[in-house]
């Protein structure tokens, strides 16, 4: 079978249409949000508080006896419908983070397994790329506005006086070093810097290689390509793991799991699949990816179905052994989440999205190659991962004030919308298939 | 099928030559028996017509079956007939039941999946296969046709339509 095909170049048009639909979806998000904001303020002054309260001091007297005494920083917290609002706008903003540095990944993992049959379908995850600069002036400057309330171990008052928090005084030099423990948190914040830096300068050296390659098609291109991936796996293995660990584990301060870094990286990663594979059948549908066929998508789909059953072992691994340890303060991370509204019918919905429905619906041969059946699976993941990250983020900060409505939904139609429009924008600028791939007659005779 | 002895082989020296054969040899109405190649060649499963594989299903339904065995094993042992108490926790509960689960779900699936395959495929212990050229586990791409099927054809027009089709050799083979 050694005849070559000839590609068509393709390039993706931005059309007014698609801006149109993604300014509407922004619109509504914001009239949602503002909804939902103007809800959670009336409903402040309401009977929440007392049930709240109530079940904070349950779980505090059975669970971190250490604790009472400041009860989680509450005294200096902003009122609760401004936290919700912080609340979710640092999870979306955790939740599409992933998505951007996922797409990144998905091609250095391309390169550095040398892989051949992805070739033609690569520049949508490097689109997906083009989202990290913009994720890291949200995540810094949202982290400014959100420590208060966040961030517990931010609060000076924890380190100090005879109250003070001995759990957290051990884990403060991770936080602060080279500073005293309650001032500013350098090492944390450099870490943050360092790592969006990173994540930007490893995609720009690749995109400009994928530039490069499409200029003049010397197969140097792809060899530096490689040996660039291969740094940025090394990198990205520590970074996603400590990222996880100060962006959404340290919400939890006084808790920790080993497997917190695996959990955020799997929930990240799936949702990251799911995402290239909805984006390459609506391309498809509207007559891009001429090159990707069904081989392809299947591929993909088993993606989605495999790494669905990797997320969910990492849950269970992680569920399992704090369910059977049995020691209080890990155990309470999950009696928070299952207890009470809404985090508890969260909790389990997010088995059913993420790992009861992809495994079912992707499970034969025929649903992964059939773009009707991707086109259900792949919202469900991403709809489903994203309540993962509610769930891993809201209880900490709201405890059992936390909420789910309008303002939530709002503020994700408001992220989705503007993420979409980056990686389409980001999708236009560059031909859509590089056609001096060296592996692209790979992928053109791409069959299983 | 046992019962066939004679049959036509055609000696394929190139994969390409080979898919283009068999759908030359089908379209003279002659059916194949079998098509044996040193290594997988994609697409050869398309032209031969053959239908997709039902061994999937098999693997599911003895998924299932593992699923449910461990289950019931579990729940019977520790919730009914010997219930003790571990770390404070039910007699009955899911969490610790799961990897056991998961395990016997695994081994059943496997061990039904190769089961199945072996009879489907008529393997079994002290069965030799029937090889109709030995090259064909070397370089050579082998097809057998069986006269006993292909009646309205004499062995001669197989022999020819062969040749036609691109084979290198066309040789009788007669089991005894």
């Amino acid at each position: 079978m050694g005849h070559h095909i000839t590609v068509e170049s393709e390039q993706y048009i931005f059309k007014a249409e698609t801006k149109k639909k993604l300014f509407i979806l922004i619109a509504a998000g914001l009239v949602l949000f503002a909804i939902g904001v103007f809800m959670a303020m009336t409903s402040d002054h309401g009977g929440h508080e007392g049930h709240a309260a109530i079940s904070k001091t349950e779980m505090l007297a059975s669970a971190e006896p250490a604790q009472v005494g400041h009860a989680e920083g509450e005294h200096h917290g902003s009122a609760n419908w401004v936290k919700r609002i912080y609340t979710s706008l640092w999870m979306n903003n955790i939740y599409f983070v992933g998505l951007g540095i996922v797409g990144l990944f998905f091609v250095c993992i391309q390169y550095a397994a040398q892989a051949g049959w992805s070739s033609g379908l690569k520049r949508v995850p490097l689109a997906m790329g083009r989202w990290i600069p913009i994720a890291a002036l949200l995540t810094i400057g949202l982290w400014f506005l959100v420590k208060g309330d966040l961030f517990h171990w931010t609060h000076h008052d924890v380190y100090e006086g005879a109250n003070a928090d001995k759990l957290l005084t051990k884990k403060s030099p991770y936080f602060f070093w080279p500073l005293h423990a309650g001032s500013f948190p350098l090492f944390y914040f450099v870490r943050m810097v360092l790592f969006f830096g990173l994540w930007y300068w490893f995609f720009l050296a690749i995109k400009k290689k994928m530039e490069a390659e499409d200029l003049d098609g010397s197969t140097t291109h792809w060899y530096k390509s490689r040996s660039l991936s291969a740094w940025f796996l090394v990198f990205f293995g520590v970074s996603s793991s400590v990222a996880a660990w100060d962006w959404v584990m340290s919400i939890d301060a006084h808790w920790f799991s080993t497997m917190f870094g695996w959990y955020v990286f799997a929930s990240w990663w799936v949702t990251g699949l799911a995402f290239i594979v909805y984006v390459v059948v609506k391309l498809k549908e509207a007559g891009y990816l001429k090159i990707v066929n069904s081989n392809h998508l299947h591929d993909l789909g088993k993606f989605c179905f495999a790494f669905s059953v990797f997320w969910t072992y990492i849950w269970f691994s992680q569920f399992l052994l704090i369910y059977y340890a049995n020691i209080p303060e890990e155990t309470v991370y999950f009696i928070e989440r299952m207890r009470v509204a809404p985090y508890n019918w969260i909790f389990y919905l997010n088995l059913f999205l993420n790992f009861v429905f992809p495994f079912l619906l992707l499970m034969t041969r025929d649903a992964k190659r059939h773009m009707s059946m991707l086109k259900v699976v792949a919202p469900i993941i991403m709809i489903g991962h994203w309540f993962d990250f509610y769930n891993m983020i809201t209880p900490g900060v709201m405890q059992y004030g936390g909420g789910f409505g309008l303002l939530e939904i709002g503020l994700f139609m408001i992220f989705l919308g503007t993420f979409v429009y980056v990686v389409l924008n980001g999708l236009s600028k560059l031909p859509l298939v590089g056609k001096n791939h060296p592996m692209l007659q790979e992928s053109l005779h791409h069959h299983i | 099928m046992e019962t066939n002895k004679n049959f036509i082989v055609g000696i394929f020296d190139d994969e390409d030559i080979l898919l283009e054969g068999v759908e030359k040899v089908r379209d003279k109405g002659v059916k194949i028996h079998e098509v044996y190649t040193p290594f997988p060649v994609h697409g050869l499963d398309e032209a031969l017509g053959y239908k997709r594989s039902r061994l999937p299903i098999a693997a599911f339904l003895f998924g299932l079956t593992g699923t449910s065995l461990a289950l019931t094993m579990q729940i019977w042992m520790l919730g009914i007939d010997w219930p003790m108490i571990i770390g404070g926790k039910n007699f009955v509960s899911l969490p610790p039941f799961i990897p056991v689960t998961f395990e016997l779900t695994v081994l059943l699936a496997a061990l039904g999946m190769v089961a199945t395959f072996m009879i489907v495929s008529d393997l079994k212990p002290y069965k030799w296969p029937r090889q109709f050229d030995l090259r064909s586990t070397d370089d050579k791409h082998v097809m057998a046709i069986d006269l006993a099927i292909n009646t309205n054809l004499s062995s001669d027009d197989i022999k020819r339509i062969l040749k036609e089709a691109g084979a290198s050799e066309a040789n009788d083979k007669n089991f005894e």
